[in-house]
């Protein structure tokens, strides 16, 4: 048999003890963590046992992402999905989480686990906003205004009359369906003037406001209904040339009504958000509402100071995520490297929310949420407590067992087992991988089937006494004819581990990990371990005749 | 020394036409349970969208429910968890008229109808989990996959550890051993969740194990009593390993109770579909597995069978109550 030496086999009991235990010392840890105060990112030191817990037991969220191709289809889904890795990476880095995972799931699927975050909202907004920027001059010939008695023509053609006011149907194509028209009971808070587009949108000095040019207004209860009778395709082919329109993002209050502005802009932006090197939030000394600054890269700012410096006197529209951010400004001079957004009505931290995103870059399609899964820290913590209590109590009955039954010999078993779970922890601790709440589950189960190849061994060397061996032989009988159904038994356990692990997710792959490591420690502790107190014992009382078993 | 069954002489071959029994009982029961109610798939495997929140104990929960239909969401099931006050909604359908593989419409839905009924602030999401019918469908193939491909493994293994007339009988009493507890989930209305998957899945390792182990001591005994009936080899087999299945079979259940005491809500159904899989394992290792080996050496003999001094104890009905 290999490792005879008794002095052998103490030292490599004694060197995996050391190692196990060494993995196992808390050390100091690099955790960033976002001040309360300061709300700024911040890394701070602790000393912590070195086993990553899974997010259903320390809190956190799971997300699966994919491309959302609702609206756009992707030219190249799989670049595309690439690219928003990159970009997820960058943002998330920003954010302030500890250790994110950030990864391709198969060809179409982009996993991001975000552990111990406390405003799950605020995490999913940063992943996945756009962000995509772009500057667009706003059109000056009041084309809109000369395009809508056609457009309302179109839609009459249609079956839609005018006069649908605020409290109409919503959804203009099923008044198409049915042929029939909203307008049988006007609303008495719109005057109606015939049109159906026309009585919705109105110019802002119309409206009785600052007037603006390439600015419209509808008012907030009728914003549905105009944008589905403006996506009509027989509207939008009437729609003038080389303009695109743009609702704002936030409503404005004119007297005691609430409208939603509409702007007609250019349909090529002066510069996107591709140019940005840096962005910045900040608040605006006159106003005290909330900005961000930004600046552009070398290209980026020729074209933006050819483009402004061709339009200073016109409004700029400063466009993100096709919606369009405050009031268009009027360009006063060439601007070229730095400019800054106003957010209206915005928090400063959704300013910083925003100049994080637009520093990461913007994603090149829009993700969608096909998965989530959040665990609250209070729950996780929980989860850890019963996890230890039932780990206790099975523990306490297991030894009970052992050693009830077993005598001495169930002490060593015992022993065994202690270095069983040492060793366990140990090597998840080394491995890096995560205990989870199953895996904590299969950990205490294991207690319970780990102590099986001791059974095994301890119930032949019983054979074998009875069989009138002496207690050397038996002992030494007992390990090796139990040898086989141990390996054999343990095999078949880990292949269907191996299963788990390859199909499972988080906390199923935690699962597998632990009864895997849990499967083959067992078997050492068991046969090695087990066998090294034995010889200890033998080596000290060399005469012994009865074995207490 | 405390021998459990020590010299235990028990004729468990002759008594198998009454396990025959137990098991075709079992295997209807499993059968009126599928059809009568069916298995009750969690969101994971379904899509859908689950929340686990804490509010006062005293929330109306007719209230909670008529606050999801408001939003579009019809048919959630609202269920009581854990401590009073703490509920889990499942809303399995997407709201109305979005796109289910986008999780986030539902979600905040769910999000609104809270907000509406039990009031912003007075309640607490412990858990969120929101799961479009895409992924869903895909983890449903994954983890029939892993049973699938498990068996197989184990099969191969076996034949190449032992002969493949061993490995033939182990996988038979395993899928015997799925299709109960199966059964057992149905029966006990417990949801299938990844965890109750992950429970099978550790249920057909810890089965295996105990048929190895009884198959290592055929084996051995095999070789050691040459001129005895194989009827005989298993029955001394079984009869001597039956102290340690005793034994492990004590410490594993022991375990696994304090487990489903103490372990909580999300491990129980684990536990108990475990406590199950260590009943109907050890039955099968014995009952099923044994009689399954004894046929199939019948039919096939291999290098160690007794050939023609077989006395064939009705080998043909035995192997057609195991496959049906």
């Amino acid at each position: 048999m290999l490792f005879t030496s008794l002095k052998t086999r103490i030292g490599i009991t004694a060197a995996m003890v050391i190692a196990a235990a060494g993995a196992l010392v808390p050390r100091s840890t690099t955790l960033r963590v976002v001040d309360p105060d300061t709300k700024q990112v911040r890394d701070v030191v602790e000393r912590r046992v070195p086993l990553k817990r899974g997010l259903d037991l320390q809190g956190g969220m799971h997300l699966g992402l994919e491309l959302d191709q609702s609206k756009r289809a992707s030219a190249d889904p799989a670049k595309d999905l690439d690219l928003a890795l990159t970009v997820l990476r960058k943002r998330i880095d920003e954010f302030g989480v500890t250790e994110p995972l950030i990864q391709k799931q198969g060809s179409d699927r982009i996993v991001v686990e975000l552990a111990g975050i406390t405003d799950p909202v605020r995490a999913k907004q940063i992943v996945q906003k756009n962000a995509f920027l772009e500057f667009r001059i706003t059109d000056r010939s009041t084309a809109l205004e000369k395009a809508l008695p056609a457009m309302d023509r179109a839609l009459a053609r249609l079956g839609v009359k005018g006069g649908g006011g605020v409290s109409t149907a919503p959804s203009a194509v099923a008044q198409l369906l049915q042929g029939d028209s909203a307008g049988a009971q006007p609303s008495d808070s719109t005057p109606v003037e015939g049109g159906a587009l026309s009585g919705l949108i109105q110019s802002s000095a119309a409206a009785g406001y600052d007037p603006m040019p390439g600015e419209y207004l509808v008012e907030e209860g009728a914003v549905a209904r105009a944008d589905s009778l403006l996506s009509v395709s027989d509207v939008r082919a009437l729609f003038p040339r080389r303009l695109e329109y743009r609702w704002a993002a936030s409503p404005i209050s004119v007297g005691a009504r609430s409208f939603r502005p509409l702007y007609v802009i250019e349909d090529r932006p002066i510069v996107t958000g591709s140019s940005l090197v840096d962005a910045k939030e900040n608040i605006d000394p006159l106003t005290n509402g909330a900005i961000v600054e930004f600046e552009l890269d070398r290209r980026g700012a020729r074209q933006f100071g050819e483009g402004t410096g061709r339009n200073v006197g016109n409004y700029m529209a400063i466009i993100l995520d096709d919606r369009v951010q405050g009031r268009p400004p009027v360009i006063q001079e060439r601007i070229e490297r730095r400019g800054q957004i106003t957010l209206t009505g915005k928090s400063f931290q959704e300013a910083r929310d925003l100049a994080l995103t637009l520093r990461a870059g913007a994603l090149p399609v829009p993700l969608k949420i096909v998965e989530e899964f959040e665990v609250g820290a209070s729950l996780g913590e929980d989860s850890i407590n019963k996890g230890i209590l039932a780990g206790v109590v099975g523990t306490a009955l297991v030894i009970l067992i052992m050693v009830g039954i077993y005598k001495v010999s169930g002490m060593l078993a015992v022993a065994a087992l202690a270095f069983y779970l040492l060793f366990t922890l140990g090597v998840l601790a080394m491995l890096g991988a995560t205990l989870t709440l199953p895996g904590l589950a299969g950990l205490v189960l294991s207690i319970g089937i780990a102590v099986d190849a001791n059974v095994l061994i301890f119930e032949r060397i019983r054979e074998e006494l009875v069989h009138g061996k002496t207690v050397r032989l038996a002992i030494q009988e007992g390990f090796k004819h139990a040898m086989s159904a141990i390996v054999d038994s343990n095999v078949s356990t880990v292949l269907t581990a191996l299963f788990l692990f390859q199909f499972g997710t988080g906390p199923i792959k935690g699962f597998a990990v632990t009864l895997t490591i849990g499967v083959i420690t067992s078997m050492i502790t068991a046969v090695f371990v087990t066998r090294t107190f034995y010889m200890i014992w033998l080596d000290r009382r060399p005469t012994m005749e009865t074995l207490s078993i | 020394m405390i021998r459990f069954f020590a010299n235990a002489n028990y004729d468990f071959i002759g008594f198998r036409r009454i396990a025959y029994g137990i098991t075709g009982a079992l295997f209807v029961l499993t059968i009126v349970a599928l059809v009568g109610w069916g298995l009750n798939y969690s969101i994971e495997f379904t899509g859908g969208t689950l929340l686990q929140v804490r509010a006062q104990p005293n929330t109306d929960v007719a209230a909670m429910r008529s606050g999801l239909d408001a939003q579009g969401i019809h048919g959630a099931e609202i269920q009581a968890y854990g401590v009073p006050g703490d509920f889990i909604i499942r809303a399995r359908t997407a709201k109305v008229g979005t796109d289910a593989d986008d999780t986030q419409a539902t979600a905040a839905a769910v999000g609104a109808a809270l907000d509406q009924v039990v009031g912003t602030g007075n309640y607490t999401i412990l858990r969120r989990e929101a799961v479009g019918p895409k992924v869903g469908g895909e983890l449903r193939t994954k983890a029939l996959l892993a049973i699938f491909y498990s068996f197989f493994a184990v099969l191969a293994y076996l034949a190449i550890r032992f002969e493949w007339r061993f490995g033939l009988a182990a996988v038979i009493a395993t899928a015997h051993d799925i299709i109960l507890t199966v059964g057992f989930v149905a029966l006990m209305r417990l949801e299938v969740s990844l965890v109750v998957v992950g429970a099978v899945l550790s249920m057909v390792g810890y089965s295996l194990n105990d048929t190895i182990i009884i198959f290592d001591r055929v084996r051995e005994n095999l070789h050691k009593y040459k001129r005895d009936h194989f009827s005989d080899v298993l029955n001394r087999s079984i009869n001597e390993t039956l102290p340690r299945s005793i034994l492990t079979h004590g410490t594993t259940l022991a375990t696994l109770t304090a487990l489903a005491i103490f372990g909580g809500e999300v491990i129980r159904p684990f536990a108990l579909v475990m406590v199950f899989g260590v009943f109907t394992g050890t039955f099968s290792s014995i009952y099923i597995a044994s009689p399954v080996l004894m046929w199939v050496e019948q039919k096939w003999p291999g290098a160690d069978a007794r050939g023609v001094k077989q006395q064939a104890p009705a080998p043909r009905r035995a192997g057609d109550v195991v496959q049906a």
